[in-house]
């Protein structure tokens, strides 16, 4: 059997301690949890902000303005590949300003930050929606129905499947019924309701479907959850996981006992 | 409407003649003046109907959104049962359009919170969203004269980190048992956590957000969802402002003009399919 090293048996019994302590929230809100609560969120909020001062801000900002053959190349240098360019100071000015917002008196700074990213993003974004959610979309729908490259039903053995006038027609009118429900002009009553009332038939078909799929994925997250716990509970982590699941159980249940469940009045 | 129909017949046959007479310039890549064409119509259609609407928004008839009505209904009840509304603006940046939307229907939130003297929870995972948070709630708690109701606290940095932040929601959640649990903007997996803890605590829940992927999750968990669209024109039916009515309005214009294009595009492509037309409108679009 291979020997473990110290830390990683370590690093295995935490781990199952912080995942046990997290589903322990299935029985209720415990310290546990709390603990695994505060532990991810604080541990992730200092990893992001270290991440992105190391992966984004100093490479990309400070690279840019402290370059190689750049005018501070005397004061200091951060060689990262890229030319000095001097339109990042303002980038840098509008960081500064979001900054000085702990400040009442400069609180109204951190606005300009917020206006340029909406103003930058809108503007970035309106083509590629048009793209993607307009004409995309007409090109999608124009489908082919009369000529009938395929039959009416294609049956090829026993599936229907391919590109048949029966789905053609289906995609159409799915699409327009369900573009119609978002129409808000009109009150969706009569014949027109009906109609609006067939596209919420259909977004709720894609729904399900797109519900079962996102199940799938999650149940596969869990198992993943499961391998390493069934891992961490074999000889070779001295039975982490085992250890740390009497552990839990013991401590909820005398917690438990201590703390009875209030009832909601 | 007669009058609206024939400037929009003129505009798009003027938008037509200016896009072939540039690309026949070479002013833009040939191959992309059909989105040329698509994005004037749609700034054509826009103004028009805002200028419509600022002349008379009474007029103009919205139909109603029943998840828009349980927003009052919701502050109502954590009023009447003295605990506070819980509103997360999603886990993306100002950069997303469902964030900014989001944003826009919290200072609606806050103007009833403020009303209503109602506690406001806003935990979120981007620094640039707390900070748009904030001015959208202190701007509403100004307005409705209660200066004093807000504090910096109520809209708070939690992580960026997407299940980190889940976790600490869904503490928040079981530890102060709000009365209404809102989720608006941009959503990935954590969906479905926030709206099975907030079932669980028996909140009631309103979602809304264009996340196709999402919406499942919070029509099955939730009390109400806006899905989509629905979501876009929340802040117009809210603030009920001549300029967003207007641009709902817009919208619905272009839906319809875009089914038409549709209806025109199925047709056309048929009859080059079948030879009878020499040209196919699918190399046209692009």
């Amino acid at each position: 059997m291979e020997q473990l090293s110290f830390s990683t048996i370590l690093g295995a019994w935490i781990a199952a301690f912080l995942t046990l302590g997290i589903f322990s929230y299935l029985y209720r809100d415990n310290p546990f949890y709390k603990i695994a609560e505060h532990v991810f969120v604080g541990v992730s909020a200092a990893y992001w902000a270290a991440t992105f001062y190391w992966t984004q801000i100093y490479p990309n900002l400070f690279g840019r303005l402290f370059a190689v053959g750049g005018p501070f190349e005397n004061i200091y240098v951060i060689d990262k590949g890229h030319e000095f360019s001097v339109l990042y100071f303002f980038p840098l000015l509008l960081g500064i300003m979001m900054l000085l917002s702990v400040f009442k008196q400069f609180n109204w700074m951190a606005r300009w930050g917020i206006a340029y990213t909406v103003g930058i993003a809108a503007g970035l974004k309106a083509f590629g929606y048009l793209k993607s959610n307009v004409v995309e979309q007409i090109k999608a729908s124009a489908v082919d129905l009369f000529s009938g490259s395929m039959p009416f039903f294609y049956n090829d053995t026993t599936d229907w499947y391919g590109d048949t006038v029966f789905n053609n027609i289906v995609l159409l009118v799915g699409t327009i019924s369900a573009l119609m429900y978002f129409y808000f002009s009109k009150e969706q009553s009569g014949g027109y309701g009906r109609f609006t009332r067939l596209g919420v038939y259909f977004l709720m078909i894609s729904f399900g479907a797109s519900f079962g799929f996102a199940v799938m994925g999650r149940i596969s997250l869990l198992i993943g959850r499961f391998n390493d716990l069934i891992l961490f509970s074999g000889p070779s982590y001295d039975y982490g996981t085992f250890w740390m699941l009497g552990f839990i159980i013991a401590v909820l249940a005398y917690w438990s006992f201590k703390n009875p469940e209030k009832q909601e009045v | 409407m007669n009058d609206n129909i024939k400037r929009y017949a003129i505009g798009v046959v003027g938008i037509i003649v200016v896009t072939s007479i540039l690309s026949q310039f070479h002013i833009f890549k040939s191959e992309r003046a059909f989105m040329f064409a698509v994005l004037l119509t749609v700034i054509m259609v826009l103004l028009n109907e805002i200028q419509n609407a600022r002349k008379d928004s009474e007029s103009i008839f919205l139909r109603t959104i029943p998840g828009l009505k349980a927003v009052e209904e919701a502050v109502g009840r954590s009023t009447e049962m003295g605990r506070p509304i819980l509103y997360v603006p999603g886990i993306m940046d100002m950069n997303e359009v469902e964030t900014v939307a989001g944003v826009i229907v919290l200072g609606h939130v806050a103007k009833m919170t403020a009303q209503y003297e109602t506690d406001l929870d806003v935990p979120v995972a981007r620094s640039i969203v707390m900070q748009a948070a904030r001015e959208a709630c202190k701007e509403s708690y100004l307005s409705q004269g209660r200066p004093e109701m807000f504090n910096d606290d109520m809209v708070h940095y939690v992580t960026d980190d997407q299940f980190a932040y889940a976790a600490g929601v869904n503490g928040i959640m079981q530890r102060d048992k709000p009365a209404a649990c809102m989720y608006m903007g941009k959503f990935y997996a954590e969906s479905l956590l926030f709206a099975e803890t907030g079932n669980g605590i028996g909140a009631i829940q309103i979602a809304g957000t264009a996340s196709q992927a999402q919406i499942p999750f919070f029509v099955t968990a939730c009390d109400y969802t806006l899905m989509g669209e629905e979501y876009f024109a929340a802040s117009a039916y809210l603030s009920k402002k001549p300029e967003l009515i207007g641009g709902v309005k817009a919208q619905d214009t272009v839906k319809l003009m875009l089914i038409g294009l549709v209806l025109v595009a199925l047709v056309l492509r048929a009859f080059f399919d079948l030879n009878i037309v020499p040209f196919n409108i699918m190399d046209w679009i692009g």
